[in-house]
């Protein structure tokens, strides 16, 4: 048996699934209220054509919105990339193609949710 | 085959709009890391959003699929953690379904109005 068969096997065995059926929820529930915010804040709150280069270095000139972003960041990752693994779960069948695509979704996710905190955290305004 | 009708439609709504979120979610980091080239850079990527058609189109479709995956999260919150909330599953597709249209008049009324001609703001 191949190490990616056993990993795959493990898991009926652990508490893996019921973790994520929680956490789907747990993440869900903060999500409504940062997610929601984040749009209303970009579309409703702002018109949209004020969203440039001055508005995202006036807003970072605060660490409550970097916070803010990373949290969301973070959250809306893990849930999507959560429910894209069961997705790939329900639909790819054959193992082998199952766990590559599960291979591209976790290395995708990581290169980008790395992306997204560098540009969050590291982000310094130059003079207009 | 299988009519799940309410019950199947929301979750295959919920898939859809998830597996949405989540492709603009990783379009979105990237045209934010853009910003590291400069305001040039970075106000034409904005740009691009505020002023062609089609991303005014996309933008509206991405905030109804948030919106109407949040509203569906909260129903599958009720039907888990209400006892009676099964029972009451179809009628609160329909409210996540209404909620989502409310929510959208005047996500629409802003983000297309000028499309049309409106003065919005």
């Amino acid at each position: 048996m191949s190490l990616a068969e056993r990993a795959i096997q493990r898991r009926p065995g652990t508490n893996f699934e019921l973790w994520s059926w929680y956490y789907f929820r747990i993440s869900g529930v903060l999500l409504l209220f940062l997610a929601l915010g984040h749009v209303y804040i970009m579309h409703i709150a702002t018109p949209i054509e004020q969203v440039d280069y001055a508005f995202v270095a006036a807003r970072y000139a605060r660490p409550f919105w970097r916070t803010y972003d990373l949290v969301l960041l973070l959250l809306a990752m893990s849930h999507g990339v959560n429910g894209m693994r069961l997705i790939i779960h329900d639909y790819v069948r054959p193992r082998g193609w199952r766990v590559f695509a599960h291979s591209v979704l976790y290395s995708a996710a990581l290169i980008f949710t790395v992306l997204g905190a560098l540009v969050i955290l590291t982000f310094q305004p130059v003079e207009t | 085959m299988y009519r799940g009708r309410e019950g199947m439609w929301s979750w295959i709504f919920h898939r859809m709009s998830g597996i949405g979120v989540l492709l603009f979610l990783f379009i979105h980091i990237v045209d934010t890391a853009l910003i590291g080239w400069g305001p040039e850079v970075y106000n034409a990527v904005t740009r691009i959003y505020h002023e062609w058609t089609i991303f005014r189109f996309l933008q509206f479709l991405l905030i109804a699929a948030v919106l109407y995956h949040s509203f569906n999260g909260v129903r599958i919150l009720m039907i888990d953690f209400w006892p009676k909330g099964y029972q009451y599953q179809r009628q609160m597709f329909y409210g996540a379904m209404a909620l989502t249209l409310l929510a959208l008049l005047p996500t629409g009324y802003f983000l297309l109005g000028p499309v049309f001609g409106l003065q919005v703001r």
